[in-house]
């Protein structure tokens, strides 16, 4: 008896230790150095969102009258007067707003992907996995959020529970995931008749673990890039759930609704009042898309 | 497959019900009706407008009737705000012109997006690869609130090749600016989709096997690769294109082309909930109709795979 532990201790220490794969994407990430610029960029953003109101002695709420209705003359961003991106047409100045506005536009861009990538990916999986009615059920469910009007569902949010940041985040969580979950699930219907899946299913593994172990690995990869890709998407969805009222409303602000604020004064010659909230927009969707590239590679079972 | 395509028809009846009840429901739900405004109106004449569109009948009555009113007659009710249309006619109005542009579109963003991914992929990690990226990750990044006026300033205010704006029952170039700005973020998801799953198939033993028997690099591509990498490309394009076909609020605001996208936001707007429910019909049954055509084209892509 004590002979046989000491040699299973034993064996166990000669073993090669079996490399996981999460920590072999993690070796192959660090060393894509796309996905690494990306990810350091994206942090001095998020720093920059943390701590920006830090560096300037105004607040986003901060009105300065003798400014007020002045922007394209007395507004221009200067370092002399303390307004590092100028101010916009309300007398505002413009820093602060952006560091405000990046809190909640980098918040709904993450947890709305989150969410997309969490409940999508085990949707679609489960339903792909499962087949037969309960897929047909779970896809016409998919199909009738599809079609039913997002702004009401808002609207009603609005009625029942008034305005705040969590229902903001619960309405873009409860859309979010539903593109998700019909790629996720076409995949699944692809992967389930595989040989390895068939192999699984003959040594008696049980279906859940067929799908955590087997299955959502190997989907990895296009749920990573589709998630990179919603990112931009829910932040344009908050700004229009704001604009619905039932997010942030002004003073507070995100990037969405600074950028259709500045688009929609391009020719009145207050272009940083676009040019400062879209260079932080396309700068993070660029980190964004090279991180999902990079995890992409890091992430794909069969290149090694 | 034909059992199955019926079996899928049939299921669409009760989804498409349910669909109808639901919004039905939301909307009813919603503060407010086409009949509220600022200035009091008379208790009298409230009442008559809401026993002229059946409002004044309890709400399953109501339920019921619009229901009955589309199943015998295809009748999606009068306009509430537009007393001499009724809903058929805004969405007749309005949807070939979205149509359209949406076509177009989806087959340019399919056509530029599935190349531009597929090149991609091939120079996996080169220059061409970062480049293609990069110009995805733009195009995708770019809002089309910013795009559409900037085309406008560009082709219409600065080189005035373009009309600013109108559709002229779809002129070639009224036609361009909507199709950009419509088309441009679909691409670059098409592109980046693609590119990803192309990559995943071009590691696999298959495409291996293939390139070792010596099968030219372009037929390697086109025969065996790239219609598995399809797959999640076609997940995405089934939504995609409903969104597509029915307009954008964008294009329709900016450049004035008529299509449903304006009719939808005017509907939201005024509170005209016959159109706003006629507009979700419309948009659940060509979501319900494209994601079958999706999963017929996964069983066309992948034989093996069984509903």
């Amino acid at each position: 008896m004590f002979m046989k532990e000491e040699a299973a201790v034993r064996l166990a220490d000669i073993a090669v230790k079996g490399r996981s794969p999460w920590a072999d994407a993690r070796a192959r990430f660090a060393r894509n150095k796309g996905a690494m610029v990306g990810l350091f960029v994206l942090s001095l953003i998020c720093l920059f969102a943390a701590f920006g109101s830090h560096l300037t002695e105004f607040t986003y709420d901060y009105v300065d009258f003798g400014l007020m209705g002045e922007a394209a003359e007395k507004g221009a961003p200067s370092w002399s007067s303390g307004h590092y991106f100028g101010t916009d047409d309300g007398g505002r100045d413009f820093f602060a707003r952006v560091v405000q506005a990046s809190q909640i536009s980098l918040a709904a861009g993450l947890i709305g992907s989150a969410v997309a990538v969490i409940i999508g990916t085990l949707y679609g999986a489960i339903s792909g996995f499962v087949g037969g009615r309960t897929d047909q059920v779970m896809m016409r469910i998919v199909d009738i959020l599809l079609s039913v009007p997002f702004m009401f569902v808002i609207i009603l949010l609005l009625v029942m529970f008034g305005r705040s940041i969590w229902m903001l985040f619960l309405g873009i969580g409860m859309f979010s995931w539903l593109d998700m979950s019909r790629i996720v699930r076409g995949q699944t219907l692809s992967l389930k008749r595989r040989e390895f899946i068939e192999a699984a299913h003959a040594t008696g593994v049980s279906s859940g673990r067929i799908i955590l172990r087997h299955i959502v690995p190997n989907l990895m990869g296009v749920v990573v890039v589709y998630a990179s890709l919603l990112v931009p998407i829910m932040i344009m969805t908050e700004s229009f759930i704001s604009f619905l009222g039932l997010g942030v409303q002004a003073p507070l602000t995100s990037w969405g609704a600074l950028l259709s604020e500045g688009a929609s004064q391009m020719r009145y010659g207050t272009l940083w009042l676009l040019l400062f909230p879209l260079g932080f927009f396309v700068t993070t969707m660029f980190c964004m898309s090279f991180i999902g590239d990079g995890l992409r590679d890091a992430l794909d079972p069969k290149d090694r | 497959m034909t059992t199955y395509i019926f079996k899928r028809l049939l299921e669409a009846i009760p989804t498409m019900l349910l669909l109808i009840i639901i919004s039905f429901l939301l909307m009813h739900a919603a503060p407010g009706g086409p009949f509220t405004s600022e200035k009091a109106v008379p208790a009298q004449v409230l009442a008559n407008l809401n026993a002229k569109y059946g409002l004044d009948q309890p709400l399953w009555r109501q339920v019921a009737n619009y229901v009955w009113g589309i199943v015998a007659h295809f009748d999606f009710g009068p306009s509430f705000i537009y007393k001499d249309r009724t809903v058929n006619e805004v969405i007749a109005q309005g949807f070939p012109v979205t149509l359209q542009y949406g076509l177009a579109s989806f087959v340019i963003a399919v056509i530029a997006g599935v190349t531009l991914g597929v090149v991609a992929a091939l120079k996996h990690n080169t220059g061409i690869d970062y480049a293609a990226v990069a110009t995805a990750t733009a195009a995708h990044a770019m809002p089309n609130f910013v795009l559409a006026p900037l085309l406008v300033l560009v082709f219409t205010l600065w080189l005035g090749w373009l009309p600013g704006g109108g559709w002229e029952g779809g002129e070639l170039k009224y036609m361009v600016m909507p199709v950009i700005a419509l088309s441009t973020s679909f691409m670059a998801s098409i592109a980046r989709i693609t590119r990803s799953s192309m990559l995943e198939v071009l590691h696999s033993n298959f495409i291996r096997t293939a390139v070792a028997k010596g099968l030219p690099m372009r037929k390697v591509i086109l025969k065996h690769a790239l219609k598995p990498a399809m797959m999640p490309v076609i997940s995405y394009l089934g939504p995609a294109f409903v969104t597509m076909i029915t307009g954008s609020v964008i294009v329709d605001m900016y450049f004035s082309t008529g299509g449903i996208g304006r009719s939808f936001v005017d509907a939201a707007l005024n509170r005209d909930y016959s159109v706003m429910l006629g507009v979700t019909i419309l948009v659940g049954a060509l979501t319900i109709l494209f994601n079958l055509v999706v999963d017929i084209l996964y069983a066309w892509i992948d034989p093996r795979i069984r509903y």
